[in-house]
């Protein structure tokens, strides 16, 4: 594994759902960065570094009082921007005293953060993640905080389902996986594993979803957007009804959707959803989904979660020991291959590996 | 001060006069570069008079090829650092900090006014191509008093056009702060530094604006004051003892290096700890801290002994001991 910080600050982020961020403070540590979130009277999300500038008390064990945030220490006052605008026993302010603002966006129901350079934040720089917004594909997913891995092992798995037949034997594992050959395919932003098996058994769940019998053509359409997104395109239709020339009426198709931050070098935020376009109005299969997924430790995703933080677990016991790639890890290699590229940008750009802070 | 200071070495690859008084000093580090973000400093050590010591300058312009550059403004009435940094040469070594912000600039807001006065121009200048660079509304108000006395102005002219505006108070013109800030949005932040004269009017004038305080942005350079520096007394009476402050020394050195115990922070006139109580002068206290407020300096009744000065003869203060 290549060594050093193996996450990009020049990237935007999911730090919470965005009806997670009320009118009260809200924790979260971003690639090393401990932040603080609030909403603010207008509806906007603020984000500040979540340490106080006089003795560095986590300001989230303040209050929020309007848009500015209460020291719980001495009561120093931060407004939105980060600038103390009130210090105790003084007439004045010192100029100095500010705390990091971090430039914000809520879309797609995430809120994102940008924990490196703010002139470079560029919104036209968000990752696709539209499935997530709630209109024609619907779901309800979830967020597994502070998931014990390097996200990039989140990626590895997503990047390659072949793990599907071994781990998730039962519901979407299915020898199939195994016997069809995929493509790999990438640009410079983006990697996609593309998998079609045709003319198969469908595997349990998705013959429950398309709820018809006979045999199907299956696809798995898995796109990293790097850093840290990656979107599944996945369902069957009836064999022969075209869907691989691109009509799927005759199936259900569904998306998984994974928005990973970087908490530590060993830990992330993953924020998860399954979402569809069959069905989309009944509530019920939405709780279904969501408990297929993670169900106190019988979902799918509680199962990969047993595996990633395990693998963690392995690599910091032998923290030399290298990775040996097979055939499958194509997408993942491009993915990390990405995610490489990033970084030497960042380290490039004025020969800095970051602003002074 | 309250920032750790990693010194690491660096060598000094080139100079060029500015002005009569001015020079930049391009300084590569060895070792790792780290990017200095509009606004910040970095702490070089200088030799005065045999005697380790401090100074901060800010970083001039992006760096984007990983040398640093400062302008260092030479003043023969001060203790020394000047005159040691104006001896260096290309080749020569200095120890150096990485950069550290305390006068950031915050991109995305809808108009930013900017004021430089004399020296002061060094961070405004730097904020000024970050603003160019990145689209922003904005305009630049660079205060001299001769035309000689400009630093990086064809610079700025270049790349700030009509944006620049100079006023040079040999020809009479003079930066009529309030009319500037009534231009600037409402929701406009308004960046200055100067001596301290020009920042007490800027700060008056925002207040009397009844724009909130935050988005007045400043930074000191804690050694210009109403009246020029000089020599004066200090008595306390507590201690039975008499200290004479040089032209180009603080109070608080002179406190120091007479063993007076002293507490400080910030050196620089912004954080109020190294305040003592007057008890009586003979002369005029020169404010120069951004401490205390204009009302506080009115009453007299402390004063910053890291910056603030008497203008006459003595004064008299009480210190903490006991």
């Amino acid at each position: 594994m290549a060594s050093g910080r193996p996450f990009p600050l020049n990237a935007w982020y999911p730090a919470a759902w965005g009806h997670e961020i009320e009118r009260a403070l809200a924790a979260r540590t971003i690639c090393g960065h401990d932040i603080v979130l609030y909403r603010r009277a207008d509806g906007a999300v603020a984000a500040l570094e979540d340490a106080c500038w006089h003795r560095l008390l986590p300001l989230s064990m303040g209050r929020l009082v309007g848009d500015q945030v209460v020291c719980g220490y001495h009561g120093l006052v931060f407004n939105s921007a980060g600038r103390c605008t009130h210090m105790p026993a003084q007439k004045t302010i010192n100029p100095s005293a500010c705390v990091r603002s971090y430039p914000v966006v809520e879309r797609h129901r995430l809120i994102w953060v940008w924990p490196g350079d703010p002139a470079l934040a560029d919104p036209a720089a968000m990752p696709d993640f539209h499935w997530n917004d709630g209109q024609a594909w619907k779901g309800e997913g979830g967020t597994f905080y502070s998931l014990k891995c390097d996200y990039r092992l989140v990626v590895d798995n997503l990047m390659d389902l072949t793990h599907e037949t071994y781990v998730h034997a039962g519901s979407i594992g299915d020898d199939a996986i195994l016997d069809t050959p995929f493509e790999v395919t990438h640009t410079d932003r983006a990697a996609t594993m593309t998998r079609w098996m045709i003319d198969i058994d469908p595997p349990p769940f998705w013959a429950r979803q398309l709820g018809r019998p006979g045999r199907v053509d299956r696809w798995q359409i898995v796109t990293f957007q790097a850093p840290a997104v990656v979107v599944g395109d996945v369902g069957v239709a009836l064999t022969g009804s075209g869907a691989p020339e691109g009509d799927r009426s005759q199936g259900v198709n569904g998306a998984f959707l994974a928005a990973l931050a970087p908490e530590t070098e060993t830990s992330c935020h993953y924020f998860w959803n399954f979402v569809r376009t069959f069905r989309t109005d009944d509530e019920q299969l939405t709780r279904d989904l969501q408990r297929a997924h993670v169900n106190d430790g019988k979902g799918v995703y509680d199962q990969d979660h047993v595996v990633l933080e395990a693998q963690q677990r392995a690599i910091d016991r032998n923290p030399r020991s290298p990775f040996y790639n097979l055939n499958i890890d194509a997408g993942a290699l491009w993915a990390r291959r990405l995610i490489d590229a990033m970084l030497a940008r960042e380290q490039r750009s004025a020969g800095a590996p970051q602003a002074a802070e | 001060m309250a920032e750790i200071i990693e010194w690491r070495d660096g060598m000094v690859r080139a100079t060029r006069d500015l002005t009569s008084a001015i020079r930049l000093i391009e300084i590569e580090p060895s070792g790792g570069f780290v990017a200095a973000s509009p606004g910040s400093h970095i702490n070089v050590s200088v030799m005065i008079r045999g005697r380790p010591d401090v100074r901060s300058y800010s970083v001039v312009g992006p760096c984007a090829d990983g040398v640093y550059r400062i302008a260092v403004k030479l003043l023969t009435s001060t203790r020394g650092g000047s005159a040691y940094m104006w001896s260096l040469r290309p080749g020569g070594r200095i120890g150096l900090s990485a950069p550290a912000n305390h006068f950031n600039l915050a991109l995305g807001r809808p108009e930013y006014l900017l004021l430089a006065g004399g020296i002061g121009v060094t961070p405004i200048f730097t904020h000024a191509l970050a603003l160019a660079e990145a689209n922003a509304r904005f305009r630049l108000l660079y205060a001299c008093r001769s035309r000689d006395d400009l630093a990086l102005a064809d610079e700025l002219a270049e790349r700030l056009g009509d944006r620049l505006e100079l006023f040079l108070s040999e020809e009479g013109r003079r930066v009529d702060i309030a009319a500037e800030i009534a231009r600037l949005d409402g929701q406009g932040e308004f960046y200055v530094c100067g001596p301290i004269g020009m920042l007490e009017a800027a700060k008056r004038c925002w207040r009397e604006s009844g724009r909130p305080a935050d988005r007045l942005r400043f930074e000191t350079f804690g050694n210009s004051g109403a009246y020029p520096s000089g020599p004066f007394v200090i008595k306390i009476p507590r201690l039975g003892r008499e200290i004479a402050v040089a032209a180009n020394q603080s109070m608080l050195e002179a406190l120091e290096d007479t063993n007076v115990g002293m507490i400080f922070d910030c050196r620089r006139g912004e954080c109020g700890l190294c305040a003592l109580t007057i008890l009586a002068v003979d002369g005029v206290v020169d404010h120069r801290d951004v401490f205390f407020s204009d009302a506080e300096k009115a009453q007299n009744l402390k004063l910053c002994t890291c910056v603030s000065r008497v203008y006459g003869k003595s004064i008299t203060v009480d210190t903490a001991d006991r």
